[in-house]
């Protein structure tokens, strides 16, 4: 764990930086009152994060719940460092060889309805997760596949019983996505009730909400944690152009946007407003790849998989694309900046990493020659979203050029693009990208195995090498060993058989009306968002 | 989108264009009608720079000058460039020829496909009209930029698909103006008398039904070419359209919806091009109008 | 005139169905559906199972052909299904955003009569003068200018304008509040949209007031009065407006039909929470159930609108009623 101290530390200074005016924000006291108003660029479906997979869903619902722990919201860069939300005291070391986790129930917790919460609520919820009943939805019911049982011994106590020892258990329990419900809304309403309905234990209460328009909530006076929220009420508004979000920011009828906006905007929003605005800035943990499809025979050839990725100039594009789109950081397979990744020293030497572009390039055509592939024309498959992936996909068929390839880009509404890479595999190389809550590259990297469900590039069976360097990863014991193997699939993936092709990391951009004070960023968009020691300075 | 209902359209041609010859028409347009020669000259001006793209463009279009990103107006760059670092006069002459594309096979197409099947259904009549009249009253329902957003959705965007959900509703638009007018025709006694005669189907059509629907087809196919760039536009600003790197205005004003707001250039000059082209290709359909449609016609 | 009525509403039976065989099946051509949006568009790991439950629970696994009837039985019977995107009553999802669809196309046709039946009577009147070309040119602009366009460089042009006089950036509120509520946020909000839509409508209104009152102008009974002396005026007021006004009213009928459903574009630009973002919305999400009601509405809407447009063109002259 040492290491990952350190990381934190590392990012929390490195963010610091960047933070700027929220840095000393610590000496201030935090003001009572007003509604912070802020922007949610798209609409989710429902209420229920249980059953949602998008961060439109966290940004309005989260404020209404509690988790049962979650990560610090003084210190969300960091990967290890979490909390409890309603359990008591300090998150707890696991027993019997990792396999067993104790949690102690805070007492008196209310829910908004006045029920009181107990240790069988927190087992509700998380049966409901992980063991959901026949026919019942639960879209992650696959990251508890280490979870054997959970039981609550009495009213305070809750007890998780793994079926092996794993590092990646309490990342998955700060998951922001598995909210407590309780038992008795549940069990008299069913599994459907929190599609459409509103109970927790958050800092705000549900006040109204108006279909593509608006979620609104009011501070709960029964909050479990003393003294907070700061906040009298939020409300979320939605908001589908970036144009307008970033209006709503200069005009004032939003304080923030959480997820992020392009560099360019951050720009605009600072000439124009000055000190009246903040920017935050951060790692975000999800990348954007681009899969060949192994399925055809132009790309079955290692060499032409090569010669793709050596197009692809990353430091280049780390400084251009940075200016218009939401990526940045050159990266392997890991979360940048984690202990497990690679460092820049690591990855110049893989194929496509290298500093020197026109050997690179060079080196890409010849590859070609070899394949007998020189004037290889194909397509890019998109899927039909401005940032980041148009604007990347633009650049990338613009890198392509550069070899010689002529790529056309066609764009897909988001049910055929999924069609088309999860079943009719009707593409030649498509945009992918792999986007995580918690940092935890050990199963954040699963996307690059050929078997893994999410993973598009069709060469399933083809690579069984690649498939037991992850499975030794996973189950190495110690930092060093896993590192070490990270290096070795890394190469094998992304240059000995170049796989699959990593364009950049995302970066975070939170530029926001200077009087919102006591949110921090986190490397994820799923992250932080409770909303409780948010306050306005005005 | 919809501009003329039904009645009116139909009402405009209940009478017959007389014949008479292609210079005298043209001749009368320059004299009579100055809007037009103005639209003219701007679809002309259109014309000419799709065509010799190559040799006005000052840049390539698809070039990247990643140290001249969002650049404002200069020397350099005349309008400024994209985000890219593109140019964007480049890509706005380039664009014409997406343009020029979209509006003329849309407008051609539309417009003939609307011909055929409005002449046959007037000639032939009978169960083969009132089936095709119920079908194409299914199409016109539909607003133009709903039933091409539903078409698009489905196909996914691309040109072609954006194209063929433009042609889809023109084509009933255009065969319902041409069956009343030909309809009128085919009442007139010389029809009959040449079908007594024992000439074929195929001549009578092509020889008397379908040079007399020539002014409301003519008047259609104008019409459409403006609304053919205009909802082109329109579903590329929604994502739908053209796709990048082909330069298309749409396309660059949906690109520029994200970057506007510290660089207006990105935004602006698509938009002028879209609105002029436009205006030129409509001017021009007005004055077609009212040379050709004999009601319209000043005294 | 009952009869003929009665002859007009039975031809509508066969449009709708046909409309909605149409849109039905013309959502569904492509495979995927709902469930992959929802689960996946994220970029998670979600088994088949995960899909499947889902499709069940939204009735995707029942036959299309059930579905089709569930569609059209549903307006037999006034229930248009629940979003699959929302899971609310589609009616629930629609009376939401119908008043503020209703009031822009209201004042969109106010903004419009307002500037067309003046210029185009003059245009008419003065017709190929210099003051008859520059109405059809502001008339023909209007059709050519992008409405979403004009959208953005209002929003961008009060941005900057109200930075450099009043020192603070101010742009129009993006949430809808009704004008019982809030008459000023409610009209700082839609006066802007109002006017883009409102500058291309009333160049369409201008269009059809100049062909219509020339068309009036050339008839004898104009002729007549203007030779029996009558003052300029009163030909104009009382005689052909009151003829040429009727196609006039038609267009702007059709037009409020259409912005009623219509404005799927300007809607974006100005963050309206309308029916034709709804509608957007239902594409986007791939929620067969709102965009097929959706549509159907629009299409159902036009078609009456259509429909009292020619009952009235009937009843004023009988020669249609019985061609």
């Amino acid at each position: 764990m040492s290491k990952y101290a350190r990381f934190a530390l590392a990012l929390a200074v490195g963010t610091g930086l960047a933070m700027g005016a929220t840095g000393p924000a610590k000496a201030e006291t935090p003001k009572k009152g007003g509604t912070l108003s802020y922007i949610v660029a798209a609409e989710a479906p429902s209420y229920d994060l249980h059953k949602e997979s998008t961060f439109a869903a966290v940004h309005p619902i989260r404020p209404f719940y509690s988790l049962l722990i979650r990560v610090n919201p003084e210190n969300p860069q960091s990967p290890t460092d979490f909390q409890c939300d309603i359990c008591v005291g300090e998150v707890p070391k696991p027993t019997d060889g990792g396999k067993t986790y104790t949690f102690k129930i805070k007492k008196g917790v209310k829910f908004h309805d006045g029920q009181v919460m107990t240790a069988h609520d927190v087992v509700a919820t998380y049966n409901k997760i992980a063991f959901p009943p026949e026919g019942v939805a639960s879209v992650r019911k696959a990251f508890f596949k280490m979870l054997d049982s959970v039981t609550a011994p009495d009213d305070e106590t809750v007890v998780f019983k793994l079926k092996f020892a794993t590092g990646s258990f309490l990342p998955v329990l700060a998951n922001p996505m598995s909210p407590i419900y309780s038992a008795k809304d549940l069990k008299e309403h069913g599994y459907d009730w929190h599609e459409k309905n509103v109970n927790g234990t958050g800092a705000f209460k549900f006040k109204e909400a108006v279909a593509g328009s608006h979620v609104d909530g009011v501070k709960f006076e029964d909050f479990h944690m003393q003294g907070k929220p700061y906040l009298d009420g939020f409300r979320a508004l939605i908001s589908r152009k970036m144009a307008i979000r970033v209006q709503a920011i200069r005009g004032d009828r939003a304080a923030i946007e959480f997820r992020g906006f392009p560099p360019k905007q951050r720009d605009d929003l600072v000439k124009a407003l000055g000190k009246d605005i903040t920017v935050q800035e951060s790692d975000w943990n999800c990348v954007l790849l681009y899969t060949p499809n192994h399925g055809r025979p132009i790309m079955q050839d290692p060499r032409v998989r090569q010669a793709l990725t050596l197009a692809v100039d990353r430091w280049g594009g780390s400084q251009h694309l940075s200016r218009i789109a939401i990526v940045k950081t050159v990266g392997g397979i890991g979360f940048p900046g984690h202990p497990l990744s690679a460092t820049k020293a690591e990855l110049v030497p893989l194929k496509g990493y290298g500093t020197d572009l026109k050997a690179a390039r060079a080196e890409a055509k010849k590859l070609l020659a070899e394949a007998g592939k020189s004037d290889l024309k194909f397509e890019l498959m998109n899927r039909g979203t401005d940032q980041p992936y148009k604007i990347v996909g633009t650049w990338l068929i613009g890198q392509w050029r550069q070899i010689g390839l002529e790529v056309t880009q066609r764009v897909e509404p988001t049910k055929t693009f999924y069609n088309e890479l999860r079943n009719t595999k009707n593409f030649d190389v498509s945009l992918d990208f792999n986007c995580q809550s918690v940092v935890n590259p050990l199963v954040d990297t699963s996307k690059f195995v050929g078997s893994a469900g999410n993973n598009y590039a069709n060469f399933k069976g083809q690579d069984q090498q690649l498939e037991e360097i992850y499975e030794q990863m996973l189950q190495a014991p110690e930092e060093a060993k896993q590192r070490e193997l990270m290096r070795v699939m890394e190469k094998r993936a992304l240059s000995d058989q170049a796989h699959m092709g990593v364009t950049l990391w995302w970066y975070k951009i939170n530029p926001h009306r200077s009087y919102v004070k006591g949110w921090k960023i986190a490397p994820s968009h799923y992250l932080n968002q409770s909303l409780d020691q948010v306050w306005l300075d005005k | 989108m919809v501009t003329v209902s039904e009645i009116q359209t139909e009402a405009q041609f209940e009478e017959v264009a007389p014949k008479k010859p292609w210079s005298q028409v043209a001749l009368e347009l320059c004299r009579k009608q100055p809007l037009g020669v103005f639209g003219l000259a701007i679809v002309f001006v259109m014309i000419i720079a799709a065509i010799l793209a190559e040799l006005v463009s000052p840049n390539d279009p698809l070039q990247e000058h990643f140290d001249a990103m969002l650049a404002a107006p200069s020397a350099e760059y005349l309008l400024g460039t994209d985000e890219f670092g593109r140019d964007i006069l480049t890509r706005l002459i380039y664009g014409s020829r997406t343009a020029l594309l979209v509006g003329f096979v849309c407008a051609i197409v539309g417009a003939t496909g609307g011909l055929v099947l409005g002449v046959a259904s007037a000639y032939f009549g009978g169960l083969f009209d009132l089936i095709l009249q119920r079908i194409l009253d299914v199409f016109m329902a539909f607003p133009l930029i709903i039933l091409a957003l539903a078409v698009v959705a489905t196909l996914g965007p691309g040109i072609e698909n954006v194209m063929i959900a433009i042609i889809l509703p023109f084509v009933p638009q255009c065969a319902r103006v041409v069956r009343s007018n030909a309809l009128a025709i085919r009442e007139i006694p010389y029809v009959d008398a040449a079908r007594a005669l024992g000439f074929s189907d195929a001549r009578i059509i092509l020889r008397h039904m379908v040079p007399n629907v020539m002014a409301p087809y003519l008047i259609m196919l104008t019409t459409f070419l403006g609304q053919a760039i205009l909802l082109e536009a329109s579903l590329s600003f929604l994502g739908l359209g053209v796709q990048d790197p082909t330069p298309a205005w749409g396309l660059m004003l949906s690109n520029a919806s994200e970057f506007f707001e510290g660089a207006p250039w990105v935004a602006v000059y698509p938009g002028v091009a879209i609105s002029l082209s436009v205006f030129g290709f409509n001017l021009f359909g007005d004055s077609v109008r009212d040379v050709l449609d004999p009601k319209m016609r000043s005294r | 005139m009952g009869k003929y009525i009665l002859k007009r509403l039975i031809a509508m039976i066969p449009t709708l169905l046909g409309a909605a065989v149409l849109v039905f099946f013309l959502l569904r051509l492509a495979p995927g559906d709902i469930c992959e949006v929802r689960l996946l568009g994220t970029g998670a790991t979600v088994a088949q199972e995960q899909i499947d439950i889902c499709r069940e629970s939204l009735g995707l696994d029942k036959p299309q052909i059930a579905q089709f009837f569930d569609f059209v039985w549903g307006y037999f019977i006034f229930d248009l299904g629940t979003s699959m995107w929302t899971g609310q009553p589609v009616t629930h999802e629609i009376a939401i955003r119908f008043e503020l669809s209703l009031q822009l196309a209201v004042m969109a046709t106010i903004v419009a009569t307002i500037i067309a039946i003046p210029l185009g009577i003059i245009s008419a009147v003065k017709q190929n003068t210099l003051i008859d070309y520059f109405v059809r040119g502001f008339a023909i602009a209007g059709i050519a200018i992008p409405s979403f366009w004009l959208g953005l460089m209002i929003i961008l042009g009060l941005l900057v304008f109200s930075q450099a006089w009043f020192g603070e950036p101010w742009m129009p509120p993006i949430m809808f509040k009704s004008i019982w509520e809030d008459p000023a946020h409610n009209l700082s909000q839609l006066m802007w949209p109002a006017v883009a839509t409102g500058y291309r409508y009333s160049a369409v209104a201008a269009r059809m007031t100049r062909s219509a009152m020339l068309e009036v102008l050339r008839e004898d009974y104009v002729r007549t009065a203007r030779a029996k002396g009558m003052v300029e005026k009163i030909v104009i007021n009382r005689h052909a407006l009151k003829n040429a006004l009727l196609p006039v009213v038609t267009i702007l009928a059709l037009e409020f039909a259409f912005l009623m459903g219509g404005l799927v574009v300007t809607e974006q630009v100005f963050n309206l929470n309308g029916l034709g973002n709804l509608m957007v919305d239902g594409v986007e999400h791939h929620d067969f159930t709102m965009t097929q009601n959706l549509v159907m509405l629009v299409v159902i809407v036009f078609v009456i609108t259509n429909l009292i447009t020619d009952l009235a063109y009937a009843w004023l002259d009988p020669r249609i009623r019985y061609s």
